[in-house]
């Protein structure tokens, strides 16, 4: 889509809200719900989509009032921004709509996570991505192995950037694979495990990918997968940690997020496996003795995980999750570094990847 | 007339010797405890007996009070009123014999009550000082103005005449008390300034000028120029009185039988019903009074206690009243909402009594200290021993988290709230002597909590209204300084001018400004109605739109 094509779109939405001004309305902004009763799992392409409940969000309401100005505001922004024709990280949109109301102790945005919301908000009324209104999210997350690209004219392997492996943008959507000799890809929560791996050349001996974010997956990583799930058929294995957190990381990449369910196509992976740390590794691999606690917070989400649609029938995610909370505890994937500090790349990979160890 | 036996001379002398030395000895239980509290007891006592006798006389009140600081710890007092004045020969006794007056016997509604108050202060200044009380009365514009001073002879318990002479006083009718104690002033919670302010807050028709020991001149303005109605004097009502009180009256009574006295000494007693009460107890009705033995008198006590006798009269009540109660309320407490609640009388132990309560909200008042409370017990303001009242119990008890105010479990509640109880009955029960504290029967706590829920619900009301006006122009401040943003942000979106677009946002707000009065007043309406509705509920929004469709 090109940028005089978004402006538009941008305007229609502005002059939609104009338009019920004059007529003496509250002008109001009619948005999909995004939260868990509006979502819908879809049993035969195993994806979460958004249902048709949606919230209407007008300026004349204590509560509204000031999202309502939030969404127009980066609207404005994004326009100014296809103007000019440049790019804006979301730090910087928060930092031009971040300003105080003259006269008053009242800002716009108070923090970084109202302007994103804002831009999610304005993605759901336009109909476009935030890329799209050149708005980028920052880099997040590394990957390594043999592939050749082209990005924006430039070559490059990425089995040949050294020990920072090649930075994933927040948008892949303009890169081309020029040679995949990968097997397969594996991905994990954590940048210090895929840094380990990386030491140990694991991508080099296995013939595989490593790719890693921190914490929770970007959308550049998610698309990044799934080009390379579909347009390579690359199998892909997560890794994560024994909590309630590292399995939606997992959940989130196989099915997609609840407050991304809009995008769920462009990004979801039906095929993607969980490798690991699961309740038997823990056994396994005697990994008990490396226990944490479970917190009041970590056993409630727990709850709320397994009562999730995707994974309410699933009777081997249902075992794993009793077993988490028998144990009443959760273990890091560096737990496994007790065993010495290559374990990980030596043993445990190998073993479960050669055994095909993987939950669905 | 009682024919007088030896041993009834020597039953009064006894208790006359004693009653004096007895206080001079046990001056705490008169409330004479310190030399702060001496100091308030002495204009209490004073100012009391001269708004009653200035009402009795049906003049509106005029009090001088002044206090003058002679040394560190010694004080002169004075008293002056525009009352009736009083007889020459009455004088000395009223001020120099303790137990003396006409209150004790007689079942009326008055200030004082027990006709000790007076003389107890006489008998104080004298225990501290030597020195006699000077009264200076006068009964009319052709009457001289006499002037006396007066001690009291302890043993007793009599009145000695230092000092009797006619004077000049330009004035037509009153009385002046001056008497020197050992005292002390502080200013504060149970000082003199704050119990005259309380006395013209719940005496309104009243005009109290103050001279302060610091000879500052405070006026108390009158804030009513009728007087309240008069209390009628009312005849006990057989279920409050008890057996020595019964055997007293009998020797006492004008009537030549047992039925006649029981008819005409007490109220709501006919002859059929006393001929019962009577024949239950064994007693020939037509037997004389002044012959029934004390275990006769028991048994006709006791049957009088089971007898069905219907309620005491309460016209013998003259409580302020609401418009009374806000009017005196509104000139002395600052505050920005005011409610009063007149209930109607009920009986304790055969003694009509009523509650009013009004209430002060907003304004100057402390907003997170304990709501103050101030108590009267017939036009008295009661400054000591709030702890021990009952007014407290029912205050406590009373659940004000229904009124929009906070309050920890068994404690006053907290909030820029004045309280003001006034207990009226003919006789006000007190836990002691020194009348500082009403004692807690369950039918008084029982109205005083409907009075004070009542008083709350109004109160209430208005801070459910007030908060709402607030909140709602809050809620426009907030449009208001959004509306420029969005007109910059749209105007930028667009192209359209800035101003327009404000201009036509203005106009939204304004249309819809309407339509939310008349929903904050719906729901107000419906709210009021219900009993129970916590403060805080969600409010209603400018076009309450359901967030999910």
């Amino acid at each position: 889509m090109s940028g005089k094509k978004a402006i538009e779109y941008l305007k229609d939405f502005g002059r939609r809200v104009v338009h019920e001004v004059k007529k003496g309305k509250n002008p109001e902004i009619e948005l999909p719900l995004r939260s868990l009763n509006n979502i819908i799992y879809d049993k035969k392409t195993r994806t979460l989509k958004l249902g048709k409940k949606t919230s209407s969000r007008s300026f004349f309401n204590v509560s509204h009032a000031k999202k309502f100005l939030q969404t127009v505001e980066v609207a404005s922004i994004s326009k100014n921004l296809l103007t000019e024709e440049k790019h804006a990280s979301l730090r910087d949109v928060f930092y031009q709509a971040k300003r105080t109301i003259p006269g008053t102790n009242l800002n716009i945005v108070d923090d970084q996570n109202e302007s994103d919301k804002a831009i999610e908000d304005l993605e759901l009324v336009t109909g476009m991505s935030r890329e799209q209104l050149n708005m980028t999210a920052n880099k997040n997350g590394s990957v390594a192995g043999r592939v050749i690209i082209e990005d924006k004219g430039d070559t490059i392997d990425w089995s040949k950037l050294g020990s920072g492996g090649w930075s994933i943008p927040s948008t892949v959507e303009n890169i081309t694979f020029k040679k995949v000799s990968a097997k397969y890809i594996l991905y994990m929560e954590k940048a210090a495990v895929w840094e380990r791996l990386h030491e140990d050349k694991f991508w080099d001996k296995n013939n595989c990918l490593i790719m890693s974010s921190q914490g929770q997956t970007t959308r550049g990583i998610r698309r990044l997968l799934q080009r390379l799930y579909e347009e390579h058929h690359l199998p892909i294995y997560v890794l994560t940690d024994f909590d309630p957190w590292g399995f939606y990381i997992y959940s989130v990449v196989k099915y997609g997020s609840i407050s991304l369910a809009y995008m769920s196509e462009k990004l979801t992976i039906p095929g993607v496996k969980y490798l690991g740390i699961s309740a038997d590794d823990i056994n396994n691999y005697e990994l008990k003795k490396h226990f944490i606690k479970l917190n009041d917070q970590d056993t409630s989400r727990l709850k709320q995980i397994s009562e999730y649609d995707w994974f309410k029938d699933n009777k081997e995610w249902q075992r794993q999750f009793k077993m988490m909370k028998d144990f009443g505890a959760k273990a890091e994937i560096q737990a496994l570094s007790a065993r010495g500090i290559s374990f990980i790349s030596e043993k445990y990979l190998p073993e479960k990847i050669k055994n095909k160890e993987f939950l669905d | 007339m009682v024919e007088k036996t030896k041993a009834h001379e020597l039953a009064e002398q006894q208790r006359e010797i004693s009653v004096s030395e007895f206080f001079a000895k046990n001056r705490h239980l008169l409330g004479f405890d310190n030399p702060r509290k001496a100091l308030l007891m002495a204009v209490k006592e004073a100012v009391d007996n001269s708004i009653d006798a200035t009402l009795d006389a049906k003049f509106l009140p005029d009090i001088y009070v002044e206090l003058q600081q002679l040394k560190e710890d010694r004080f002169k007092v004075i008293v002056e009123d525009n009352g009736p004045g009083i007889l020459k020969e009455q004088i000395p006794k009223v001020f120099g014999k303790l137990l003396y007056g006409s209150k004790f016997h007689r079942m009326r509604q008055s200030m004082g009550q027990q006709g000790i108050g007076i003389s107890a202060v006489l008998l104080y200044g004298q225990l501290t000082t030597g020195k006699g009380m000077h009264i200076t009365s006068k009964i009319g514009p052709k009457h001289p103005a006499h002037f006396y001073e007066i001690h009291i002879d302890t043993q007793k318990n009599e009145p000695i005449v230092r000092q009797d002479k006619i004077i000049e006083w330009n004035k037509d009718h009153g009385t002046r008390i001056e008497i020197e104690l050992q005292g002390a002033y502080q200013k504060g919670k149970q000082s003199v300034d704050e119990y005259l302010r309380e006395i013209a807050l719940i005496n309104p028709y009243t005009q109290i000028t103050y001279k302060t020991p610091e000879k500052e001149t405070i006026t108390y303005l009158r804030a009513v120029s009728e007087l309240p109605k008069e209390a009628k004097e009312v005849k006990p009502h057989p279920y409050g009185v008890e057996l020595g009180v019964l055997i007293r009256m009998m020797q006492a009574t004008t009537s030549g039988t047992v039925s006649g006295f029981l008819q005409h000494d007490f109220c709501r007693i006919s002859q059929v019903l006393a001929q019962d009460i009577c024949k239950k107890a064994a007693i020939n009705p037509r037997a004389r009074p002044t012959t029934v033995a004390r275990d006769e008198a028991e048994a006709l006590y006791n049957v009088i206690q089971n007898t069905k006798i219907i309620a005491p009269p309460t016209d013998c009540l003259s409580p302020l009243g609401e418009e009374g109660l806000l009017k005196g309320l509104k000139k002395e407490i600052d505050a920005e909402f005011y409610t009063a609640v007149t209930r109607t009388p009920s009986v304790y132990r055969g003694i009509p009594f009523l509650i009013e309560v009004a209430a002060a909200y907003g304004g100057s008042l402390e907003k997170e200290e304990p709501v103050r409370i101030i108590r009267f017990a017939n036009r008295v303001p009661l400054l000591y021993q709030q702890g021990a009242c009952a007014t407290t119990e029912s205050i406590i008890d009373t659940s004000w988290k229904n009124y929009n105010l906070s309050q920890s479990k068994e404690s006053i509640p907290i909030g820029p709230v004045v309280l003001v109880i006034h207990v009226v009955s003919v006789w006000v029960p007190f836990t002691s002597e020194a009348k500082e504290a009403i004692a807690h029967y369950p039918e008084i706590i029982k109205d005083m909590k409907l009075a004070l829920q009542e008083a709350g619900r109004k109160i209430s009301a208005y801070i459910r209204k007030t908060v709402k006006a607030r909140e709602q122009q809050e809620r426009v401040d907030l449009f208001e300084k959004y509306i420029p943003e969005l007109a910059h942000s749209l105007s930028n979106l667009t192209g359209d001018k800035k101003a327009t677009i404000e201009e036509h946002l203005q106009k939204v707000l304004k249309k819809g400004l309407k339509d939310l009065l008349a929903e904050v007043k719906a729901a107000e309406n419906t709210k009021i109605k219900g009993e129970n509705i916590a403060f805080g509920e969600k409010q209603q929004t400018l076009s309450e739109v359901e967030d999910e469709r």
